[in-house]
């Protein structure tokens, strides 16, 4: 059941890390480029962790616990770089003075 | 005694972080774990609780708590709206890139850098700049994600820290 568990969680993550790399290569422009960048390997990382946490977890012993929290201190840690690196990288994009793209015949900007 | 008091929520901080990351719970690693922390903690202890504001750190601590459930489930659901972007056949005829700016109700900068962050993570949205006003320009990839700022997430972040 466990490794079941795992096994879904991990399939998961790699979906996500999927979409992220193709992403890159499909969007049109700098910007929208980062938007799978950023954060489809996020949410991939968050799964295919969470499955690995689970399956260092049993059986429970304090060490498999505690390579567990390290697992998950990972995430956390992608949490808190992430954005932040996705920002740098957008503010480096304006200030270099580049301009989104925008869908021919879209909204324009407000 | 401010000070002591911050440096000691540091050092609790702190702590475990060692505890996990050495594993080890025997006399000598543990007292190498205090003396670390407390070095640490003597000369970065003013970061973190000073930004916070002191009295109302607990009552932070609990609204991140109930924050971050709710914005991982936003996460989750707006990277499935990603992931089926990124493989959809005609993706560019979905999406629709734009920046949007708007303004933000939130003083204090700890929440700003939150909202800012929070906006950064989810998915489909990606915060271009912000200043101290509150200004934020936001880089959105079509309008379902542009449309759902600043809304729900904003009130919640404004929760964690209290009206102000």
């Amino acid at each position: 059941m466990i490794d079941f568990m795992v096994v879904v969680l991990v399939a998961a993550g790699l979906v996500f890390f999927l979409g992220g790399g193709v992403g890159i290569l499909r969007f049109p422009d700098f910007y929208s480029r980062l938007h799978p960048a950023g954060k489809l390997d996020t949410s991939g990382s968050v799964l295919a962790m969470s499955g690995l946490a689970l399956f260092v977890l049993f059986p429970i012993t304090l060490e498999s616990v505690l390579t567990s929290l390290k697992i998950l201190l990972i995430v956390v840690i992608v949490f808190l770089t992430s954005p932040t690196a996705t920002h740098a990288i957008v503010d480096a994009g304006v200030r270099a003075g580049l301009e989104p793209w925008q869908k021919p015949g879209g909204q324009a900007e407000p | 005694m401010k000070r002591k008091r911050d440096l000691a929520i540091t050092f609790c901080i702190m702590f475990p972080f060692w505890l996990v990351l050495s594993g080890r719970f025997d006399l000598f690693h543990v007292t190498l774990g205090v003396i670390s922390c407390g070095i640490v903690a003597s000369f970065s202890g003013d970061l973190l609780v000073s930004a916070i504001g002191g009295g109302s750190l607990p009552k932070v601590a609990r609204g991140f708590l109930r924050y971050i459930p709710w914005l991982l489930l936003q996460i989750f659901l707006s990277s499935l709206h990603m992931l089926r972007l990124s493989l959809h056949p005609r993706m560019r005829e979905l999406i629709d890139p734009r920046i949007i700016t708007f303004k933000s109700g939130l003083k204090d900068e700890l929440a700003l850098v939150t909202f800012a962050n929070s906006i950064t993570l989810t998915p489909g949205t990606i915060t271009v700049f912000v200043d101290l006003d509150g200004e934020f320009r936001v880089h959105a990839i079509d309008s379902k994600c542009a449309e759902a700022l600043p809304g729900e997430m904003e009130q919640r972040v404004e929760a964690i820290f209290g009206e102000k």
